[in-house]
């Protein structure tokens, strides 16, 4: 793969769903995220800067795994925001498995503010060569 | 407003919501967000003793990372490498953007820039720019009479 892609410049909003309210009083965004599926792993890759292994949450319910991320808005004594292009908010996304994950092998990287999810794929879904006699 | 006292009552009716509307517009959260023009976007925090601008650059190595500031210019330089997959892996959804970026931006004032301090923590900068000593605000006492 030697195709680039520019980075975003913009986050995007968490819809708020009809006839609900956030119960947290800042933005949240979802994060932009990655995955590829190796040969025995699905591979989840999300941006959310100023998000520490202790303030992420990764849950897997039923077949819906949900990311949040809490952020906490930046307090600067004696400074005051002269010049915004960005927000600081939580982020949220979800994601629907197949059944061929194996739920209990799921590992969680956060490093330099990127999230790595590694989901390995079940025994049974992972790919076999089958050869093909010459009758 | 001068004449509002000769508009007939719709009229008044019309002329107050439209100042509604322009308050509204006027007062928002988005008023001080702007477009930045090119990534990574930058907010700036100051005070009369110097600036710190803070990026979000997520999965940015700070040996990759390179920050140069000349006169009233911050040049921030970097770069983002991909996952390297192999043959057997295929992406099934790509959103993030990767490769080289770079951008400066004029500062409101003159820094030290002996002094300038950067941190990286989570995926976000931190560029702390101490005022120039000789452009700092001067208090000027009224000596009474």
């Amino acid at each position: 793969m030697t195709e680039e892609k520019a980075i975003e410049l913009q986050k995007e909003q968490v819809p708020v769903a009809e006839g609900t309210e956030p119960t947290r009083e800042c933005q949240c965004f979802v994060p932009r995220a990655d995955i590829y599926e190796t040969p025995d792993s699905i591979v989840v890759v999300t941006d959310m800067p100023g998000v520490t292994a202790e303030s992420l949450d990764v849950t897997l319910e039923k077949n819906i795994l949900t990311i949040n991320g809490y952020v906490s808005r930046m307090e600067m004594p004696g400074y005051g925001l002269t010049w915004a292009e960005y927000e600081v908010g939580d982020y949220q996304r979800r994601f629907t498995l197949s059944d061929e994950v194996d739920r209990d092998g799921i590992e969680a990287v956060m490093k330099d503010g990127v999230l790595r999810l590694y989901l390995p794929k079940a025994k049974a879904a992972q790919t076999r060569k089958i050869d093909v006699k010459v009758g | 407003m001068y004449r509002l006292y000769g508009m007939p009552t719709a009229w008044r009716e019309m002329e107050r919501i439209r100042r509604e509307m322009n308050r509204l517009f006027d007062t928002g959260p988005d008023r001080l967000l702007r477009q930045a023009a090119a990534f990574p976007p930058m907010n700036i925090w100051s005070s009369d003793e110097g600036l710190v601008v803070t990026a979000e650059i997520p999965g940015v190595n700070v040996d990759d990372l390179e920050i140069t500031v000349v006169n009233e210019t911050l040049t921030l330089k970097g770069q983002r490498a991909a996952d390297e997959i192999n043959e057997n892996s295929r992406y099934h959804r790509r959103e993030r953007g990767q490769g080289r970026f770079a951008r400066s931006i004029q500062l409101p004032f003159p820094v030290n820039s002996g002094e300038v301090d950067a941190n990286m923590k989570d995926g976000v900068l931190y560029v702390s720019l101490p005022r120039a000593e000789e452009d700092k605000p001067r208090k000027i006492t009224v000596k009474g009479s």
